[in-house]
């Protein structure tokens, strides 16, 4: 499933374009400057990657655009690295990954008919209980905010203080959310709130 | 919510407990406390079951092989190639001046065309997925109906073509007209001997951008999808690659072949 270029490009040649020639220009003169290239945050990125994913897949639900997700979230640091001034790499990933997903999700409010390709449980998720009170179900009942700390904290273990700082939030704001997301999911799963229709097929047409 | 207590436990540091962040020597004190609160206890116990079913449901995916789109090495490979390839064609363009040709141009949209193209493509499975299957009414004008491309055309906003894919075994079955993220879309549908469909969804694109041709494939349907001349074109039909590259390579040459003749 994955996206890749083909070897084969439809045209061979095409005219110069401003833009690309300034830039060309600059990372010629950057490719002396930098090298060798900094290595911290691909050394750094590679063990993180399974966490990322497995984060990813609990905060979008569908598989695929978890990957994406990840994908993008990689390239972005990749393409960054200059921009992490060493302090904790994987705060700064998950910082990374949660913006491209707001961003992500903008975009699906204004393009609503591209939310289409939402798969509720993936056939290969080999865990998926098929319950009414699946904690995945009780997840996408939370607002995103709340869904982003209860994951961080929980899942991926970090400390109140680097959730706090991969959501650009004070640590009481951290508390209050992980506070109000375990109650919602409590009454969930205790069967005190109705199993919601799944909102990931809203933006489908009818 | 927490009574006040002797011990004064704050909510907070319940949390603190459940996610091991309480400071050691508050632990005990904690503990006392849920023993004298049944409540608050079985509040804890929740958010634990909490934790544990989280565990359960995702921690299966650490474990998952990684594909080269997860390999740091590849990605950096890659990304390096299409910078060195811009930074040699910069050089020798500056060299030999702007009227030098240059290609290599856009390998380095790392991310950009490609967000849209995804998104574009995505929608043409799903609307491939969705009229595919429709057995009466597959399409809204017949191939043989002579307004169709110049209605398509006129709503799109360009002009349109419906390539000849006779020598990859198809026939036009005709088209209709789709609301998408760049404005109207239209979708053209093709047919083989054996019943098997292929659409191509075209659109315009969201920028100038062009891109190389882009892959995806989504439970046994694939796309082959490409910015080009302000039109976003998408190739959609059964996941086998080598043949819709064929035919989406089909479909550029046919547009090609068109802006050459119109002496573009």
């Amino acid at each position: 499933m994955a996206w890749g270029y083909l070897a084969i490009k439809p045209k061979e040649y095409s005219g110069v374009s401003p833009r690309s020639f300034v830039r060309g220009i600059e990372m010629a003169i950057l490719s002396f400057a930098l090298e060798p290239p900094m290595t911290a945050v691909r050394r750094g990125l590679q063990p993180l990657i399974p966490a990322l994913r497995r984060f990813a897949r609990a905060l979008v639900r569908n598989s695929e655009g978890a990957d994406d997700l990840v994908q993008d979230t990689i390239v972005r640091a990749l393409r960054g690295e200059h921009l992490f001034h060493g302090g904790d790499l994987r705060t700064w990933l998950f910082t990374i990954l949660l913006n491209l997903d707001r961003n992500r999700r903008r975009g699906l409010a204004r393009k609503p008919f591209l939310a289409v390709i939402e798969d509720v449980d993936p056939p290969g998720d080999p865990v998926a209980d098929g319950s009414a009170r699946d904690i995945a179900r009780g997840l996408a009942l939370l607002p995103p905010e709340q869904r982003e700390v209860l994951l961080l904290v929980t899942l991926e273990g970090m400390s109140y203080r680097e959730a706090a700082d991969a959501q650009g939030v004070p640590i009481g704001t951290v508390m209050s959310r992980l506070s109000r997301a375990r109650t919602t999911l409590r009454e969930y799963l205790d069967g005190e709130l109705p199993p919601l229709r799944d909102v990931s097929n809203m933006g489908k047409r009818p | 919510m927490i009574r006040p207590g002797p011990r004064d436990i704050t909510e907070e540091e319940l949390h603190a407990y459940v996610d091991e962040q309480l400071p050691y020597d508050r632990v005990c004190e904690v503990q006392e406390y849920l023993a004298a609160h049944p409540d608050d206890a079985s509040r804890v116990a929740a958010w634990r079951l909490q934790v544990t079913k989280l565990h359960e449901r995702y921690d299966h995916v650490l474990h998952e092989p990684l594909t080269d789109r997860f390999c740091v090495d590849t990605i950096v490979a890659g990304s390096n190639a299409a910078w060195k390839k811009i930074a040699a064609a910069a050089i020798v363009a500056f060299a030999i001046g702007a009227g030098a040709g240059w290609f290599g141009r856009d390998v380095s949209e790392l991310g950009r065309d490609t967000d849209a193209a995804r998104a574009l493509a995505s929608a043409a499975i799903e609307a491939h997925r969705m009229y595919v299957a429709e057995v009466r009414h597959p399409i809204e004008v017949r191939a043989d109906e002579a307004h169709l491309v110049p209605w398509l055309s006129k709503r799109v906003g360009q002009q349109l073509k419906a390539p000849d894919l006779g020598a990859e075994g198809l026939k036009l079955m005709g088209g209709r007209l789709l609301p998408g993220p760049n404005g109207p879309t239209a979708l053209f549908m093709y047919q083989n001997a054996g019943g098997e469909r292929v659409t191509l969804t075209t659109a315009r694109s969201p920028g100038e951008g062009e891109t190389s041709f882009q892959w995806r494939a989504e439970d046994k349907i694939g796309a082959v999808a490409w910015f080009e001349r302000g039109l976003a074109f998408v190739v959609a039909g059964p996941a086998e690659q080598a043949k819709l590259d064929r035919v989406a390579r089909r479909v550029y040459e046919a547009y090609e072949i068109a802006d050459n003749a119109a002496g573009k």
